[in-house]
């Protein structure tokens, strides 16, 4: 049974100006343990998929389909049950680490609470286990002197090491699928390319499934097994991520692996996206 | 390019930075960021220098520094052989019109409460007051064209423009008084894969067209390289390497350029792998 | 082949349509949100017609203001009522005077008072805070430190002795209130101009040579009068409760000119003889007209601030 299995995702807004279709009939299914990238550029939902599986859509949203964790299915879940589904079983992490983080609580404070209200065991854990357990955690994301920087303030981090903190957050129930939500487009290269590094070590640590999902075609190739590409709310297709970059059937996929200026070559003029496959797009 | 006369030079620019003291009481003395640390360079008529670096190296801030946007404690720059930092106000009102700038966020660039003819026409305005409305607008019609927009676009607000056509109405901006040079501030990060393309290309076709230097900052190294002359690669604020692009990608010399090219991801898996494959090993090594 | 594609498009545009497309300016839209609250509307027009009434309600008036019916005087509680035979509509005050003549008179002053303040404040205060904001540094800290003192003088005090010494006017009234409506307004206006300061089109202003002024009065002002607009619908209720609150005390207005606080004030007092009528209409119109302010601030606040939604 795969771990998570969508099918036919559908995600409408009601605006003022009407019926919005943010996501059409997406399919997808990832496995334990595996790792898949979801591409797209800004509007293309895939970040509102996400939130779909982490049902964490606005008020306003309308989703439709089956989305199914483990073969439950979690349209319609509860608040507590989603809840738990989220504490215990799918962690996401974002863009900006400062805003999930709270600025006026230490680092210690603001971990130690998930563990103490949501420890997997379902016992309440005590404090002082729990900020163990924390410093645990950030050893294993690779904080240097993470006993003593436990105790500092979100602010009093760099960037990447935010990021840490939180990946060693999302960490700490263990969870058996992680959602990155463009975990890395806030950050420097070489900072991006040590999170990258980090991420696929921690799933093989904890043997867990990854979706990655971001613009970026080059953190992609070297991470992740499968690849879907999204556009405007649909897939357009997906696949290895070797058969994607190596022979991208979809005229968009080869569009916007043609865009993107290469380190390692040299282009006369850099091919811009046609979009003539959009009527149809349209017409299909 | 290095027979020409630079059109600008840079000499031993220095910028600081003062920083209050948290808890500090008034009479205690700031502590001192060093910004930029004494950074030299030319730029030669028709150019585009690639400026790169991570954030916090300086490259924002040597730019603004340059036009005297924000004051620098120290280090000549010359324009057409002319001290911009002797300058007086009104001199440097006409250098202005000549150095132009585009800047990162498309959107946040643009008054939003002015329309797109408005914001195009303010460098005109302000340069030459007694330009007739008509040829105002003619003008700006024009550039709209040059740019990729429709003339018709003239009245329409930045809300109602994607990001790309936003960055377009910046480039606009930047090209109406006719400058000799733009310094183009992360110009391409803000927007989508294929739209950085095409104001990639509108960027080089114009610098080809019109003859204009290029003093072009970014982050993303394969587009400083595919879009630069040479580049000038920044580590808190000092310059760690400045050479041909080629040279300065395919052999770098400074440890730290090294590690940047290390850490571009190429979109390519097999390659890709095999990059970080080798990068762990040398790291486990190390 | 794409640069093909692109001018063939263009091409067949130019050709489609050669007049230029009118766009829809953020105020244009932020109009629209507003006139689709319904709250917001209907206190629009319950507010314009307060301001009819004040504007025309002398024309409809049987009696004047300042005269005293005294057929009625000494009977007020019975004869005195609301009624429309003997053209009293609103019945008589305290000493037979025609309470709807009144009210018509002491609603024109409120709303100006009201108005005046709001506009004294918007004005000075948006373009002392933007400056303020816009330079910076010592300017600024000089600027903002001057309101500071002004405010931490009680103001009620200075306003009590100004109308003391310099006589009660309605002048010395709208200098009183002028004086003091600015200074909360200043603060605002300049904590936005801060943040729009480091904006990238401010910068690009800057880049390109305009002038200071010029960027203040182009670039900064047009953007914070969003926040201007609201706060000010909430102002004009301010303004009037202060004015109330001095014409209360009995500083405020001389008669025979009144406003609503001291129609209120004199009708509270009349309250044990039973002419609740007193009280009852100049009560009535000061709190519509408050809740409608109220009504249109939180308004214009949603319309103006689309992100909300």
């Amino acid at each position: 049974m795969a771990l998570l299995d969508i099918q036919n995702l559908r995600i409408t807004y009601d605006t003022p100006d009407g019926v919005v279709e943010a996501v059409r009939n997406v399919n997808l299914t990832i496995d334990k343990g595996e790792t898949l990238a979801i591409v797209g550029e800004s509007g293309s939902g895939k970040s509102q998929t996400a939130f779909a599986t982490m049902g964490l859509l606005p008020h306003n949203a309308q989703v439709s389909g089956s989305i199914k964790y483990q073969g439950q299915e979690i349209i319609g879940l509860s608040h507590e049950e989603m809840n738990k589904l989220r504490s215990n079983e799918i962690a996401m992490i974002f863009q900006d680490p400062m805003t999930s983080l709270n600025p006026y609580l230490r680092i210690s404070d603001q971990m130690a609470e998930t563990l103490i209200y949501n420890s997997p065991d379902g016992k309440r854990m005590k404090k002082k286990d729990a900020i163990a357990e924390c410093v645990r955690m950030l050893e294993a994301v690779k904080i240097p002197n993470a006993k003593n920087r436990i105790h500092l303030y979100p602010h009093e981090f760099s960037g990447g090491m935010r990021q840490r903190v939180m990946i060693a957050m999302s960490l700490l129930c263990r969870p058996k699928l992680l959602i990155a939500d463009e975990p890395t487009t806030a950050l420097d290269v070489t900072v991006q390319a040590r999170i990258m590094d980090l991420l696929v070590e921690l799933q093989e640590e904890f043997h867990m499934a990854i979706v990655l999902i971001t613009h970026n075609l080059g953190i992609v190739a070297g991470s992740c097994e499968r690849t879907m590409v999204m556009y405007k709310g649909e897939v357009m297709e997906q696949g290895s991520t070797v058969d994607i970059f190596g022979k991208p059937s979809h005229p968009y996929t080869q569009g916007l692996l043609s865009a993107v200026p290469r380190l390692d070559q040299d282009e006369e003029r850099l091919i811009t996206l046609d979009r003539s496959f959009e009527t149809q797009l349209a017409e299909g | 390019m290095s027979t020409k006369e630079p059109i600008l030079s840079v000499r031993d620019m220095r910028v600081e930075f003062k920083i209050k003291k948290q808890n500090a009481l008034p009479w205690q003395k700031p502590d001192i960021l060093r910004a930029v640390k004494g950074v030299s360079f030319d730029l030669a008529a028709g150019e585009t220098l690639g400026i790169v670096g991570e954030s916090g190296c300086g490259k924002s801030t040597l730019a603004r520094a340059i036009i005297r946007m924000i004051p620098s404690q120290g280090g000549e720059v010359f324009w057409q052989g002319r001290d911009l930092m002797k300058m007086n106000e009104k001199e440097l009102l006409g250098i202005r019109k000549e150095i132009q700038m585009i800047f990162q966020d498309p959107l946040a660039s643009l008054n939003p409460r002015l329309t797109a003819g408005q914001i195009i026409a303010e460098p005109l305005k302000t340069h030459y007051p007694n330009t007739s409305k008509d040829e105002v607008k003619k003008r700006v019609r024009e550039l709209m064209e040059k740019v990729g927009l429709s003339g018709r676009m003239i009245n329409r607000y930045p809300h109602e423009f994607s990001g790309g056509q936003c960055q377009r109405i910046g480039i606009a901006r930047a090209l109406i008084t006719n400058p000799k040079m733009i310094i183009c501030d992360e110009p391409v990060s803000a927007l989508d894969v294929s739209v950085q393309a095409q104001v990639v290309n509108l960027l080089m076709d114009l610098q080809k067209e019109l003859g204009l230097s290029l003093l072009f900052i970014a982050h993303d190294l394969s587009v400083v390289k595919h879009i630069s002359n040479r580049i000038m690669v920044l580590e808190f604020g000092d310059i760690a390497e400045l050479g041909e692009a080629h040279e300065v990608i395919n052999n770098p010399q400074s440890p730290y350029t090294r590690e940047l090219i290390n850490a571009v991801p190429i979109p390519d898996p097999i390659a890709e792998r095999k990059r970080i494959a080798e990068r762990r090993a040398l790291e486990a090594s190390a | 082949m794409m640069v093909d594609v692109q001018k063939m498009e263009q091409f067949a545009e130019n050709l489609a349509a050669q007049e230029e497309v009118q766009g829809r300016s953020l105020f244009a839209d932020a109009r629209r949100r507003f006139f689709k609250n319904k709250a917001a509307v209907v206190s629009l027009i319950v507010l314009c017609c307060v301001f009819a009434f004040s504007m025309f309600g002398h024309m409809i008036a049987v009696w004047p203001n300042d005269e005293m019916d005294w057929g009625i005087l000494g009977q007020i509680a019975e004869l005195g009522a609301p009624s429309i035979e003997n053209g009293h509509y609103f019945g008589v005050d305290e000493l037979g005077r025609d309470l709807f003549a009144r009210v018509v008179q002491g609603t024109q002053i409120s709303l100006m008072v009201g108005i005046v303040g709001a506009l004294i404040a918007v004005i000075v205060g948006t373009l002392y805070g933007a400056i303020a904001g816009y330079t910076g540094g010592k300017v600024d800290n000089v600027m903002m430190r001057i309101v500071d003192i002004l405010q931490s003088i009680p103001y009620m005090f200075v306003l009590i002795l100004l109308l003391v010494v310099f006589g009660r006017s309605i002048f010395m009234l709208f200098v009183g209130i002028g004086l003091i409506s600015w200074l909360d307004m200043s603060r605002i206006a300049r904590g936005q101009t801060l943040t729009l300061k480091n904006k990238e089109f401010v910068e690009a202003a800057m880049a390109t040579g305009v002038k200071p002024l010029t960027i203040i009065l182009r670039h900064i002002v047009p953007n914070l009068l969003g926040v201007v607009v609201v706060y000010s619908t909430l102002l004009v209720p301010q303004m009037i409760l202060t004015e109330s609150f001095i014409s209360f005390l009995g500083l405020g207005v001389q008669e025979p000119n009144t406003s609503w606080g001291a129609l209120i004030a004199e009708g509270a007092g009349t309250m044990q003889y039973g002419t609740l009528w007193q009280l009852a209409f100049p009560m009535f119109f000061f709190i519509i007209s408050l809740f409608s302010f109220f009504f249109i601030g939180d308004g214009l606040r949603d319309a103006l601030d689309p992100k909300d939604q």
